[in-house]
């Protein structure tokens, strides 16, 4: 019952600012993709005007073979009728209607029976494990549960395409855990083609086939987690990606395979780069050791930041910072003299003139 | 009491300023107590930590900053004032005292149309001017923007010793100016002959008396006159029409401009629809009989027909439906009507079974508002109606004129009484609509 989505030069404007800005984008059969970035990029909108809520200024959006929308043909499908679904950040749940009316206000529509609309809503509740809740008013009930009839209400149609426009932005850190699981399941078990807004890069990486990185209406990356966060094409993505952040530090290519930082020099895989360079180093590819090591920079912990799992070392060098993660609570002073390695295997390597990564 | 009071108390210019005063003074009070509402306590509290004291407080920082909405009030109840006929017609006309809008009434029952027209546009004008005068004077630079999109804190300040002294003066003030007066109107009414207050004076002839040529023209107590049933009957007929429509058109009108907001189209709407409010109502009685008297395209000639006073009587009021239809649209999040697109739903099935269940306290206060002044509504009115469209308060107008004060008296209690009642009822059915939702405060 998947199907795809194919996005051909899309672009949106609101009067002069312009939030989408030519965006090609595929999606294939049930995958899970998320539209991530900071706010103003763009993300939302894409997805309204998937869903049918904003009309584009240009372009084309195909749903499985179906044209539902061309700018050029002046074709616009009604919402109702592209058979997706969508979850809002507030959930949008009707205020006035108890939780099965919610749910079966969508089937009422499609004109459905009494019996199968029941059978529907029992189906739909099990789903999120919300059984019993019929009776509810939204208000009755709290912001987790809120999200979940949400959802109940959307699978109660079964669309072919979820939506879902930061769907736990509104719930607190631990909630937010359980419900990525849920989701993840709940896309596991349907297989619908998902398109998931969101601003927080975890959610992202832990929930994704694909990711689609977005800045100021321009498609930045459409990759898989693991590419996006082990290869990001330009240097907005590896900035935006990672927690904590990447180390980005200028330098320039000297000779054969080697980056002068300043203090010190790197040694690098690549040898097609040339000239002024940015090199990304993430926190945890860097090795941290209280000892004289052969081969390593010698820095002074500026500050260490222990949180459990992990540890986050501030490490300087003259006027290089860097930015190191370690396992466990760490045993380091403050102002302690420490030797970091780095693998050139982890490094990339991005053209400082455009910010794109320099291939290797 | 045994005497008669002097006549420059009881007719002419000094009764008519004491009554438009006490009339229009809840109106000046809504205005005022909404800014007062809206001011950040914060603001006053500031005040309080920089040691200044209580008095210096409300005149530096309070209310310099009412004092927008204090201008705007005097303005905007100069405007109503001009377009009043009520008073000044009962108060005035024994002593030929004259004020435009009984200038109106008196070319038109004289047949000099072209002076009533002409009339009609001074008001007009002088509405706009006063109007223009508000916005220049109270402007941007001095209209304050007292409510944030912060968190807001409203802290009620203790008045002390004062809060006594106050509250009893309050009370004592209501009494006077409604307590008393309907004490008197129904003191009144039980009087054989007006100004006689010996007991043997009292009787019930003005409300259930049979016919008699020696009182009231010849016409039975108020209870058993049929005119009486069919003005009541036709003035809440007109009430309900007009409350219906005007609650309704307020919801559709604030839909289309909450929806379109940031657009052109919709700023216009919002600013025609403001345009009733500046016209005076007799004034607006005036246009209206221009326009119908006569065959209009495909509309037949309205002049004397109910439904011309449903019409006049919705137009004049968009104003306010359209502000508290706009107020109760805002309080609809966008998504709302959104998740119903995305279901699939229409136009009108997302109207019917979202929005309009959502905003059916916002409809409900504008319903009760509007029944409210329709019932009372007088200067609107008063040239338009017809023998066989008469209302309880032209009723009256007609009593007082031909000199008939208790009966005119008795009428205007069952006017009140009804209007009381309605309002307890809807009140009962609509727990949470007042009258300050329906002015959209």
């Amino acid at each position: 019952m998947s199907t795809t989505i194919t996005i051909n030069n899309l672009t949106k404007r609101f009067g002069k600012v312009v939030a989408l800005d030519n965006v090609n984008l595929s999606i294939e059969p049930g995958t899970f993709v998320t539209l991530l970035g900071p706010s103003g990029c763009g993300k939302t909108t894409l997805l309204r005007c998937v869903a049918g809520l904003e009309d584009p200024d240009g372009g084309e959006i195909y749903i499985g073979d179906q044209l539902v929308f061309s700018y050029d043909k002046g074709i616009t499908l009604p919402s109702g009728k592209r058979d997706l679904g969508l979850v809002f950040q507030n959930y949008a749940l009707w205020p006035h209607m108890k939780v099965d009316k919610n749910i079966t206000f969508a089937l009422e529509i499609q004109k459905l029976g009494k019996e199968e609309m029941g059978k529907r809503v029992k189906e739909s509740l099990a789903e999120v494990k919300m059984e019993g809740y019929e009776d509810r008013y939204p208000r009755e009930m709290s912001g987790g549960q809120q999200q979940r009839i949400a959802l109940a209400r959307m699978l109660a149609y079964r669309p072919k395409v979820f939506l879902m426009d930061e769907p736990l932005s509104n719930l607190d850190a631990r909630l937010r855990m359980d419900m990525r699981a849920e989701l993840k399941r709940l896309h596991h078990i349907s297989g619908a083609t998902t398109i998931y807004v969101t601003h927080d890069q975890v959610e992202a990486l832990t929930m994704s086939t694909k990711i689609a990185v977005m800045k100021e209406g321009v498609l930045q990356q459409l990759d898989t987690p693991d590419i996006v966060y082990h290869y990001p094409a330009n240097l907005f993505v590896a900035d935006f990606i990672g927690n904590p952040k990447v180390n980005l530090l200028d330098g320039v290519v000297n000779g054969k395979n080697v980056v002068n930082i300043g203090p010190f020099k790197l040694a690098i895989d690549n040898i097609n780069a040339t000239g002024k360079v940015v090199v990304s180093i993430r926190p945890e590819d860097i090795t941290i050791s209280t000892q004289p090591v052969p081969g390593a920079v010698e820095f002074s912990a500026y500050s260490v930041l222990p949180s459990g799992a992990d540890s986050t070392i501030i490490a300087r060098l003259g006027e290089v910072e860097l930015t190191i993660r370690e396992m466990g609570i760490s045993k380091i002073k403050m102002d302690q003299k420490i030797w970091l390695t780095f693998d050139p295997q982890t490094l990339n390597l991005y053209d400082k003139e455009s910010g794109n990564l320099i291939a290797s | 009491m045994g005497q008669a009071p002097p006549n420059w108390l009881s007719y002419g210019p000094v009764p008519i300023i004491i009554c438009s005063a006490l009339h229009y003074y809840t109106f000046f009070f809504l205005f005022v107590s909404a800014a007062l509402m809206s001011i950040d306590s914060n603001l006053e509290e500031a005040g309080d930590l920089m040691g200044a004291s209580r008095g210096r407080i409300l005149r530096k920082i309070t209310f310099p900053l009412v004092i927008p909405a204090i201008l705007s009030g005097v303005i905007m109840t100069f405007s109503k004032v001009m377009g009043t006929f009520g008073g000044p017609n009962i108060l005035g006309l024994p002593v030929r005292y004259y004020v435009v809008a009984t200038m109106i009434r008196g070319s038109m029952a004289a047949q000099e149309k072209g002076d009533a027209f002409v009339l009609a546009i001074v008001l007009i004008l002088f509405a706009i001017t006063t109007i223009s005068l508000n916005q220049r004077l109270v402007g941007t630079r001095r209209s304050y923007e007292t409510i944030g999109g912060r968190g807001f804190v409203a802290r009620l300040n203790k008045l002390g010793k004062m809060k006594r002294v106050l509250f009893i003066a309050v009370i004592i003030f209501q009494i006077l100016v409604i307590a008393v007066p309907i004490g008197l109107l129904l003191y009144n009414t039980l009087m054989l002959i007006d100004g006689n207050y010996s007991l043997n004076n009292l009787t019930l002839q003005h409300w259930i008396g049979p016919r008699n040529t020696v009182y009231n023209h010849g016409e039975p107590g108020v209870l058993r006159n049929p005119i009486i049933y069919s003005a009541a009957w036709n003035s809440i007929k007109l009430a309900l029409w007009t409350a219906f429509c005007t609650a309704l058109l307020g919801i559709v009108l604030g839909y289309a401009i909450v929806k379109g907001r940031g657009t052109r189209l919709s700023k216009l709407v919002e600013q025609l629809a403001f345009i009733p409010y500046i016209i005076p109502g007799i004034a607006f009685g005036a246009v209206y009989i221009a326009m119908f008297a006569r065959k209009l395209g495909p509309i037949p000639p309205l002049y004397g027909t109910f439904a011309l006073l449903v019409i006049v009587s919705v137009t004049k009021h968009i104003p306010f439906s359209s502000r508290s239809g706009v107020s109760a649209m805002m309080q609809v999040g966008r998504e709302l009507e959104e998740a119903g697109i995305v279901a699939g739903a229409n136009v009108w099935q997302r109207f019917r079974r979202i929005i309009f269940p959502l905003t059916s306290s916002g409809f409900m206060s504008g319903f009760l508002m509007t029944f409210i002044t329709t019932m009372r509504e007088l200067s609107l009115i008063i040239l338009l109606v017809t023998p066989t469209t008469q209302l309880l308060a032209s009723q009256t107008m007609q009593y007082t004129e031909n000199g008939d004060g208790q009966e005119a008296n008795a009428v205007i209690l069952i006017l009140i009484a009804i209007v009381v009642l309605g309002n307890f009822i809807i009140g009962r059915f609509s727990r949470g609509s007042s009258l300050q939702k329906g002015l959209g405060m």
